[in-house]
């Protein structure tokens, strides 16, 4: 069994085209396209014609806005009637805006080459466009279905007499009315390519102007997104498999070392021996301290148990700094944005720490329009380089790999703000009681 | 009563504690054989590590917490790796806070230290750990930020289950300044003046609730 097509060139190409649904799918597109070219005419006109008349008063300005952004709802409308004749996937170019709000989306959207592209295309399509596949649609169904129809009309309207043919041509016969409409039958599967032909151009034009130019690389996006994350998943699993075996293996035998050199300096007696052992005992204590310490950064137990408001609390509680925490969830998002969120924290605190000079910090966050964030910002000297070999710059990565965002502000003199926001659902808390 | 997965450790508890004196009347691997145990010998104290079978989370720590609710009286010492306060606050809410103790594993090394904490607990005291301890006092948050740098350091010894006699050799100071000390904690915390010694439990709360 051989592949469908997946557009209507293939589908041309293939030998059961005029009696696939390729055909009837390309007059459907320019059928299509022609109401909805007339309906951004209209559109796109009178919002033109009011708009300019009002800009005298001012009002009329964020009209023009409007059809400066008219180009947006007719290339969704485009790309959506693109899938009639074109199976691969189709996507807009608009970037994804900066943050939530409708000013933020306004200033993207005027500012990239996509808004621009998908006016040009929906003034090309208003006024040049829908009128071809209107013409294209009527000759290339109307002609050949005229010419079958002839024995029809000779027999009911000419009364076995005389029919007009495309009102040129008379035909008196029944011979000749059949020899036409055979005609007409031959001429509808030439008509039939010819409408494939016209709807590939026209989705073509479409495709060029006004979507990703990735189409066809999209797929392989999107599987290449897909791995990335898996890769993160694979590695924060790496990280809790490695804290469990450090913590039920080395953890346990150390605390076990201890426990047994502690017993051996209460039986020694007093001497050299009895100090060696001391120190031998304070040594192993520090090596459990340390390990602990380890245990924690490699993956915090806090975390899992507790969740991220626990944890932050907790990295709060050790820097160095005073840190205030303003940090509110009803729930507990997914593990990997979890751990993401937490390590920027921590970073971020360590920075201040280390490098701002602040006298005092500050985190708060929340969860809001399907969006985790968290801001961390602290009264130091600014001046801070998320590029310049920090820690941040692998957590970025990380945070992007989730689809996330992460933005440092730190102008010099201060202070430094560091932004980061994950999409995300929260899932309910587990029940500490249960 | 003993409750830990590691077989090594729960041996060499069960050795240690032999060698003072006490008898554990059972010594468990996981939360679930925990909770059945005690209703089974009613021991005089529970001791538990928090990470235990079968989810390897913190379910020795849930399970002295239930016991506590089911049993309010019951002394429970739990034994951590971790030296997050969120834990010790857990525990400490469960009853009245008194009779608990939460230590950090590596004081079963010091050998004599921790007997001194259990025998602390099974007669309803209060331990937390220094460490945990330590982490609390670099917080600086209200309502401890009105006490004085001194006054902090005899809550943190308070918290660790020290007496009043001891607090006062460790900071080389008079009994009654001690007393003193504790007297304007417990008026700066706002604490009620009629619990007796449950006001230093409460005390301890406070700490690390805030």
């Amino acid at each position: 069994m051989h592949m469908h097509p997946r557009n209507v060139w293939q589908a041309m190409s293939r030998p059961g085209f005029l009696l696939s649904a390729w055909p009837w799918r390309s007059a459907a597109y320019l059928l299509t396209g022609a109401v909805t070219g007339a309906a951004a005419l209209v559109g796109i006109v009178t919002a033109a014609a009011v708009g300019g008349a009002l800009a005298v008063v001012l009002v009329g300005l964020p009209l023009l806005v409007l059809v400066a952004l008219g180009g947006i709802p007719v290339a969704v409308v485009e790309r959506s009637r693109l899938r009639l004749i074109d199976r691969d996937p189709v996507s807009g170019r608009h970037r994804v805006p900066t943050a939530p709000g409708l000013w933020a989306w306004l200033t993207t959207r005027l500012r990239e080459q996509a808004t621009w592209r998908e006016l040009g295309y929906a003034l090309l399509f208003a006024g040049l466009l829908w009128p071809v596949d209107a013409l294209a649609v009527t000759v290339a169904l109307l002609v050949p279905l005229s010419l079958v129809a002839t024995p029809l009309l000779l027999a009911t309207v000419g009364d076995g007499h005389e029919a007009k043919v495309l009102k040129q041509w008379t035909v008196t016969t029944w011979p000749t009315a059949f020899g036409v409409a055979v005609l007409g039958l031959l001429l509808l599967g030439v008509c039939a390519y010819a409408l494939g032909v016209t709807a590939g151009a026209r989705a073509a034009l479409a495709r060029l102007l006004i979507a990703s130019p990735e189409g066809e690389l999209g797929a392989r996006v999107v599987e290449l997104a897909r791995s990335r994350v898996r890769l993160v998943d694979a590695f924060e699993a790496e990280r809790r498999r490695i804290e469990r075996d450090l913590h039920d293996g080395a953890q346990q035998r150390l605390v076990a070392l201890t426990m047994a050199v502690g017993l051996a300096r209460l039986d020694a007696p007093p001497g050299p021996l009895a100090d060696r052992l001391t120190a031998a005992h304070e040594e192993a204590g520090k090596a459990l301290a340390e390990l602990r310490e380890l245990i924690h950064g490699i993956h915090p137990r806090i975390l899992t148990d507790y969740g991220l408001q626990a944890a932050v609390d907790d990295a709060a509680d050790r820097c160095a700094v005073p840190v205030d925490v303003d940090l509110e969830l009803p729930g507990r998002p997914a593990r990997a944005v979890e751990s993401a969120a937490y390590f920027v924290v921590c970073e971020a605190l360590a920075n201040v720490a280390k490098h701002s000079g602040a006298t005092r910090a500050r985190v708060s966050g929340g969860h809001r329009d399907g969006r985790l964030f968290l801001d961390v910002r602290d009264d130091g000297r600014g001046g801070a380089d998320a590029s310049a070999g920090s820690g941040l710059t692998g957590l970025a990565d990380r945070v992007s790999v989730l689809d996330g965002r992460l933005a440092l502000t730190s102008p010099p003199g201060g202070p430094t703000l560091l932004h980061v926001e994950f999409p995300c659902e929260l899932t309910e808390a587990a029940d500490r009681s249960a | 009563m003993l409750a830990e997965d590691s077989v090594l450790l729960r041996e060499g508890i069960v050795g240690l504690l032999g060698r003072y004196g006490h008898e554990v009347v059972s010594a468990v691997g996981d939360a679930r054989a925990l909770i059945a145990a005690v209703e089974e010998h009613a021991p005089d104290i529970v001791v538990t590590d928090v990470r235990m079978p079968p989810g390897f989370q913190d379910e020795g720590l849930h399970a002295a917490v239930r016991l506590r609710e089911r049993r309010p009286a019951l002394p429970v010492l739990v034994l951590s790796q971790y030296v997050q306060r969120t834990y010790a606050a857990e525990l400490l809410d469960s009853g009245d806070g008194s009779g608990v103790g939460y230590l950090l594993k590596d004081r079963v090394g010091q050998v004599e230290e921790f007997i001194e904490a259990l025998h602390h607990v099974a007669d309803g005291g209060t331990v937390v750990d220094p460490e945990v301890v330590r982490q609390l006092l670099r917080r600086r948050r209200d309502p401890l930020e009105q006490l004085t740098p001194r006054e902090r350091e005899v809550l943190a010894l308070i918290a660790e289950g020290r007496s009043n006699s001891a607090i006062a050799a460790e900071l080389v100071v008079s009994e009654a300044a001690i007393g003193k000390h504790i007297g304007n904690i417990l008026t700066k915390l706002d604490l009620p003046p009629t619990a007796g010694t449950h006001r230093r439990v409460l005390a301890v709360l406070t700490y690390l609730r805030a």
